[in-house]
């Protein structure tokens, strides 16, 4: 069976952003640019279900400007045979990507979809879900466990009170969440390999998809400052702070 | 304009954070409903009519409700969504599961995570692990959002509401709730809590973590929270870690023991009113957003401020 993951290029999360000062959004010249950490843990997952004799194939998918080919690569390091960018410099919202992820499961039938969470540049925590909404797939967020059959996927999910499993009919979509894997380091000959493994660039055009974007973005600004705080030289003036001063205890 | 709430309920009460999300909702410009969709939920559907602010309930219930589903719950919203210029799911993990299928069914955008309404048709929401407020303007007919519960205050009790019962869609049949593992708590739930006290990696094991930090906890009435690095590690439960990708809170008092503060970790907890830090490491980021900094070994200073309360 062939699984499909879908990865993103996003602010490597070491990078401090800064807004730009005319509020139209955030600075990302000249910033270092990453996989998102979810979808490290996605491609990881799929080598592993790989690995283990369950999938036959790892396509890697991303949808972005030309220099996504690097992540889709890196993917390919990690162990994906083949990538697929969908090339385009507009914005893209997850409901587009939703449905550009959507014609390339209709060609190429994967039994999983695998996505990160949420890209930690935009924090939406939105596609997996519309993708599996728009193929009439069920869905399994926040995975951390996910157990494959020929004919089921098994996943334990993080939820807000700890932890639920459920059991999901193929085809299916599955979103990582922090604890399903510890991606492995990519190392120098896997590089050297994933440079010829093939990596197709298409167009949303090609897919006949409209990526119009459907929210508008007014302004980007810093969030509001907190007031500077004091350091304290002992419990008791903590103490007498929390409980005198601001009467919280 | 009308806008459906999605209550989170557990079919007996409504939780919490749909409170925070019908006050949301009523600032949207419109009649606000809630959706309780559920299985032996009528008592849910009762306590979701006496929301302040909520003119009608619309009960939905059926086997297929009684673990939330995303398939059918995004089913039942969708069959009601005609009516509705707004749906509303408060940003926890069931809203947070549900909520994009319902917008991509609907073939709408969706906004995550608002902290704030400026009007019915825009929001403001953090981006960057909160780095950035972005302020979004919803180009759709329907807007599918959902709501970040600390950006808005709890709706109190009122008079009754009507209910009314609607025909729940049919169950997927394509996926099966098979079992949790929930863990009972005394203590408040993060969410809620008017009192965190959260540790870090530095607490170095999960017997530790419970030797040291219960104690203040429970002379503080106080929920547990955790940073990703200590669940991570296996010192505590993933329902307790805040930041980013985990909660969000915003309690009156937020007390970090052993935390470094990631940027990752503030995006979690930088709205507590007061933030307090302990933490031996004087460079420790955490530090920067403290109101009150405490530069000492948790070790001795936790049990210090247990001994001294």
């Amino acid at each position: 069976m062939k699984i499909v993951v879908c990865i993103k290029r996003v602010v490597d999360s070491n990078v401090k952003i800064r807004v730009k000062s005319d509020s139209t959004g955030v600075d990302t010249s000249n910033v270092k640019m990453s996989m998102n950490p979810f979808d490290e843990i996605a491609v990881e997952e799929a080598m592993r279900l790989k690995e283990k004799g369950l999938a036959s194939e790892v396509i890697a998918v991303s949808a972005g400007p030309m220099q996504a080919q690097e992540t889709l690569r890196t993917a390919m390091a990690i162990g994906a045979d083949r990538g697929i960018l969908i090339e385009t410099n507009d914005e893209l919202q997850p409901l587009a990507v939703a449905k550009l992820l959507k014609a390339i499961v209709d060609k190429e039938q994967p039994s999983v979809v695998i996505l990160g969470k949420q890209a930690i540049d935009d924090d939406n925590n939105q596609t997996g879900q519309m993708l599996a909404a728009l193929a009439g797939m069920p869905q399994a967020t926040f995975a951390s466990k996910v157990e494959l059959t020929d004919n089921a996927v098994t996943v334990t999910r993080e939820v807000d009170g700890g932890l639920e499993t459920l059991k999901l009919t193929l085809p299916a979509v599955v979103t990582t969440d922090l604890r399903l894997n510890e991606p492995r380091y990519v190392t120098l000959p896997n590089i050297m390999k994933a440079k010829k493994k093939p990596l197709e660039v298409i167009t949303p055009t090609d897919l006949g998809v409209d990526v119009t974007t459907r929210i508008k973005v007014l302004k980007v600004t810093e969030p509001p400052k907190r007031k500077v705080g004091i350091k304290v030289p002992d419990v008791a003036t903590l103490i007498d702070l929390l409980k005198n001063t601001d009467k919280i205890l | 304009m009308t806008i459906l709430v999605i209550a989170e309920h557990d079919n007996a009460a409504i939780k919490g954070a749909t409170f925070n999300t019908v006050t949301a909702a009523s600032q949207m410009g419109g009649e606000v409903h809630v959706l309780v969709a559920g299985h032996n939920a009528a008592v849910a559907a009762k306590a979701a009519a006496r929301i302040a602010g909520v003119a009608k309930v619309l009960h939905a219930d059926a086997s297929g409700f009684a673990h939330g589903l995303a398939e059918n719950v995004a089913a039942q919203v969708v069959a009601l969504a005609g009516a509705y210029s707004h749906i509303a799911f408060p940003a926890t993990a069931s809203g947070k599961n549900i909520a994009p299928r319902v917008a991509a069914l609907l073939d709408v955008g969706q906004i995550s995570d608002i902290s704030r309404v400026v009007n019915s048709d825009t929001f403001e929401r953090p981006i960057y692990a909160g780095s950035a407020i972005a302020t979004v303007q919803s180009e759709d007919a329907v807007k599918v959002v959902t709501v970040r519960t600390t950006g808005f205050d709890v709706a109190g009790q009122g008079d009754s509401a009507l209910i009314e019962i609607v025909e729940a869609i049919a169950d997927s049949g394509n996926s099966k709730y098979l079992g949790s593992e929930i863990a009972k708590s005394d203590r408040p739930e993060l969410t809620d809590a008017k009192i965190i006290v959260s540790g870090g990696r530095a607490l170095g094991s999960s017997e530790k973590f419970n030797e040291v930090l219960t104690p203040l906890a429970d002379k503080l009435g106080a929920a547990l929270g955790a940073s990703r690095a200590a669940v991570d590690a296996g010192y505590a439960p993933n329902d307790w870690q805040v930041g980013q990708t985990g909660k969000i809170v915003a309690p009156q008092l937020y007390i970090a023991c052993g935390i470094s503060g990631a940027i990752q970790h503030l995006a979690g907890m930088k709205d507590s009113k007061t933030i307090v830090a302990i933490n031996k490491d004087t460079e420790a980021p955490i530090f920067s957003i403290a109101d009150y900094g405490l530069e000492a070994d948790l070790f001795e200073a936790v049990p210090e401020i247990v001994r001294a309360l």
